[in-house]
């Protein structure tokens, strides 16, 4: 396979940056954040978004979806992350729908899916239970109860768990707290009563949510995937989730260097313009070089995904990494290369150095991915 | 089946048949691949089959037009070519600069008579060739060059001095870059022109590197008399006169373009990956992991940046075969794969410790770790220095001002 869009996707992503530029610029995020809206993004535009077919981008036809795979979710979350648009697209589109379309049962399928497409289910996953991304450490509890479960325990940073309708939430069902087996997901939702959601506003204006559940009673209804066989799934979903996300900051760090180069051929210091100082040139010229590399790493990540599921983890692993570094240092050099500026609230770089630095966090940064590497090399 | 398809079919049972299981080593050194050439003497009988049924199909050449020694293969073809290749790790049939720099350009800018005579030689593995660009005042500064080349009637006559000219004493013919006008401004009088290295009046000195080895040498031009052509229509200066500069300039996308499809960090020293090779010196900690973690982290990063830059080489390859061409982003690949490279030896020196740094009664062994960690110091000199490619990058990809 060609390590290159093909027409349709090149397609979507015109018609992408075209709706982007337009409908959700640098400034609507800024809105969101400054009015303080409680969802942390736009219901009117993630409605628009879902009936351009972007919230079912993943899914199947048959279910409503339009089909374009993950190719075709990573398209999108690159705009997404050139214009550092805020919505569910992440945590229910690609987290969510991946959960659903790939390991629910027949019955989950019928249920959610057209919801996920039509935009009117929320998603959100539920894995972490500390600062760090551990996805094998996980000590919430499904303890049998009658013909079903009862689940227990807290997690931190579920993204967009502050506005989900449905929490897909990763327990332990049998052995150790660090042990890959013994997990089981469920799929519950997420205004029970037994839950209690705390918002948590993020650095880069994002909301996530700290949750805690007592108690909460499901039934094998609720399982998604196999008992004790969920870290499977698990790896599944979160091996989509780190391509899109590397397809996010992927357009987060062009985007930064683009406005930077922009300002080194405007801006005038010494009686020059900047950018013809050999030290900010070569700079630029590294950055531009990882950026090159970070594109054919999200790129073949993502067509692994479309292509054979099953043997993409460790290739979105290592996307995940070779991206988080790349968008770490194209954020960190907009804000170096515009000097004072750089550093004020009213211009952009800061942006998106902010959520640059939560994608990172998110689903394990650049040195979790290489410990995994190395692990699975043998060494 | 498609046609596509079918190609694939017939190149999977040609390469059965005909490439050599001794050929299959998928690890190509300078010491192990054909260059051919005058002197050449073919290793092994296994190579030499192996290039005999790769001429007669002209896969030496395979995206050269037929009439000039090639298969004559789309874009799409000769991928499928390289990817069963690879598929077998079959080595190249024939590998040297006649193939990978003189043979574009000759095919961009060369008469047809040019053509003939030199794209045959090149494809047919006759004629190895070398390069001379450099001269000791004119490294990175390539236009400032002052080798001298006087137009004499019937001849040329050229009298300076090239360095760093690999392999001049082995190769057959030189490609060189000349002055033939003083008083132009420096890029507009240089001239492009192919000489027969036994040419009289041509000598050549080996030059002593680091790493106690090298393909590099001197190559002297003390009143070498050149015909203006060596047949009809087939000139020594290939285009314009006073217009080499346009001719080197596309030769040297094509070398950047070469030395940007190394692989960085394989091959060099073996084809084990450098976790393996750390694992071995060093071993493990008690929960099974390398037992040095700073060394560890630097491994899986170096190994996460060769392998996106790995898919870089194979997706711009795509790219320019759906039309973009590269340009000036082979410089791109030239300066990650010399840095990657040069991180990948100091890595794996790294991990030898001081047994690595020894030395054998003989000196620095040819081949060794610290052989290859000194001369890969080159690679971020050789064919445009780290420095200028980022120059490059910055004028020409990213079109930031001029001082």
């Amino acid at each position: 396979m060609s390590l290159i869009l093909t027409e349709e996707q090149e397609m979507l992503q015109d018609a992408a940056n075209g709706f982007l530029t337009e409908n959700a610029p640098v400034a609507a995020f800024r809105e969101i954040r400054d009015s303080k809206n409680p969802d942390g993004f736009s219901r009117d535009l993630w409605k628009e978004m879902a009936a351009m077919g972007w919230a079912g981008i993943i899914v199947n036809e048959e279910y409503g979806g339009s089909e374009f795979g993950y190719v075709g979710a990573g398209v999108l979350a690159e705009q997404m992350g050139r214009n550092l648009t805020a919505s569910p697209f992440f945590s229910t589109s690609v987290l969510g729908a991946t959960a659903v379309q790939r390991y629910g049962t027949a019955k989950q399928k019928e249920q959610h899916l057209g919801a996920i497409c039509d935009g009117s289910t929320l998603f959100a996953l539920a894995v972490d239970e500390g600062p760090r991304h551990r996805p094998e450490h996980i000590e919430f509890t499904a303890t049998p109860h009658g013909n079903g479960y009862k689940l227990s325990g807290a997690k931190t940073f579920v993204a967009d768990g502050h506005v989900a309708d449905k929490l897909i939430i990763a327990a332990r069902t049998s052995g150790e707290a660090r042990d890959p087996s013994g997990i089981t997901l469920f799929l519950v939702d997420a205004d029970a009563a037994a839950i209690e959601r705390t918002h948590t506003p993020m650095i880069d204006s994002r909301n996530a949510a700290n949750i805690t559940v007592d108690d909460l009673e499901v039934t094998g209804d609720d399982i998604l995937g196999e008992v004790d066989g969920g870290y499977e799934a698990l790896e599944g979903i979160l091996s989509a989730g780190r391509a899109v996300l590397g397809a996010e900051m992927s357009g987060s760090s062009q985007q930064a260097f683009d406005i930077t180069t922009d300002y080194l051929k405007e801006r005038e210091q010494f009686g020059q313009k900047i950018g013809s100082f050999q030290g900010l040139q070569h700079r630029a010229a590294h950055l531009a070089t990882e950026i090159e590399m970070t594109k054919s790493a999200v790129l073949k990540s993502l067509q692994l995904l479309d292509d054979d599921f099953e043997s993409a983890s460790a290739t979105c692993s290592m996307a995940k990494a070779k991206s988080g570094m790349t968008a770490q240092l194209s954020t960190q050099e907009a804000i170096q290369m515009h000097g004072g500026i750089g550093v004020t609230d009213e211009y952009d770089v800061g942006l998106y150095f902010k959520r640059v630095h939560v994608a990172q966090q998110m689903f394990g940064d650049a040195g979790f991915h290489a410990d995994r590497l190395a692990k699975r090399s043998g060494y | 089946m498609s046609d596509l398809e079918q190609f694939r079919a017939e190149t999977r049972a040609w390469l059965a048949e005909n490439c050599p299981e001794e050929m299959r080593d998928g690890d190509i050194t300078a010491e192990n691949q054909c260059w051919g050439g005058r002197q050449w003497e073919f290793q092994s009988d296994a190579q030499k089959r192996w290039f005999e049924a790769a001429l007669a199909k002209g896969y030496t050449v395979p995206t050269w037009p037929k009439e000039y020694g090639g298969a004559g293969l789309t874009a799409d073809e000769a991928k499928i070519l390289d990817e069963e290749r690879n598929r077998i790790s079959a080595r190249k049939p024939l590998s040297n600069f006649g193939i990978s720099m003189l043979g574009p350009a000759l095919l961009a800018f060369g008469t047809h008579e040019q053509k003939l005579m030199h794209l045959g030689a090149i494809a047919r593995g006759e004629i190895r060739w070398c390069q001379g660009y450099s001269e000791p005042g004119a490294g990175s500064d390539l236009a400032s060059l002052k080798t001298k080349c006087e137009d004499k009637g019937d001849h040329w006559l050229i009298n300076g001095q090239k360095i760093w000219t690999s392999n001049a004493d082995i190769s057959d013919w030189i490609f060189c870059l000349v002055r033939t006008d003083f008083d132009a401004p420096k890029h507009k009088g240089i001239t492009f022109i192919l000489m027969d290295m036994a040419s009289e009046g041509i000598s050549v000195k080996p030059i002593i590197l680091i790493s106690g080895h090298s393909p590099f040498c001197e190559t002297f031009f003390d009143d070498v008399k050149v015909p203006k052509a060596y047949g009809d229509g087939n000139l020594a200066v290939v285009g314009e006169v006073n217009r080499g500069w346009d001719v080197a300039k596309n030769l040297l996308v094509h070398e950047r373009g070469m030395l940007g499809t190394m692989s960085p960090l394989r091959g060099a020293t073996g084809p084990e990956n450098l976790g393996g090779y750390a694992a071995d010196a060093i071993g493990f900690d008690e929960t099974g992991r390398l037992d040095d973690p700073s060394l560890r982290q630097k491994i899986a990063q170096a190994e996460i940046d060769d392998w996106a830059y790995n898919l870089t080489v194979e997706r711009m390859n795509d790219e320019a075969n759906a039309g973009n061409g590269l340009g000036a982003k082979s410089s791109m690949l030239k300066y990650a794969a010399s840095e990657l490279t040069k991180k990948g030896s100091q890595l794996r020196m790294d991990i030898g410790g001081t047994e690595a740094a020894t030395i054998g009664p003989d000196g620095i062994e040819y081949g060794s770790l610290a052989n290859t960690w000194l001369y890969n110091r080159a690679y971020s000199i050789l064919g445009g220095t780290t420095e200028v490619q980022l120059n490059i990058i910055s004028k020409r990809v990213l079109d930031l001002p001029s001082a």
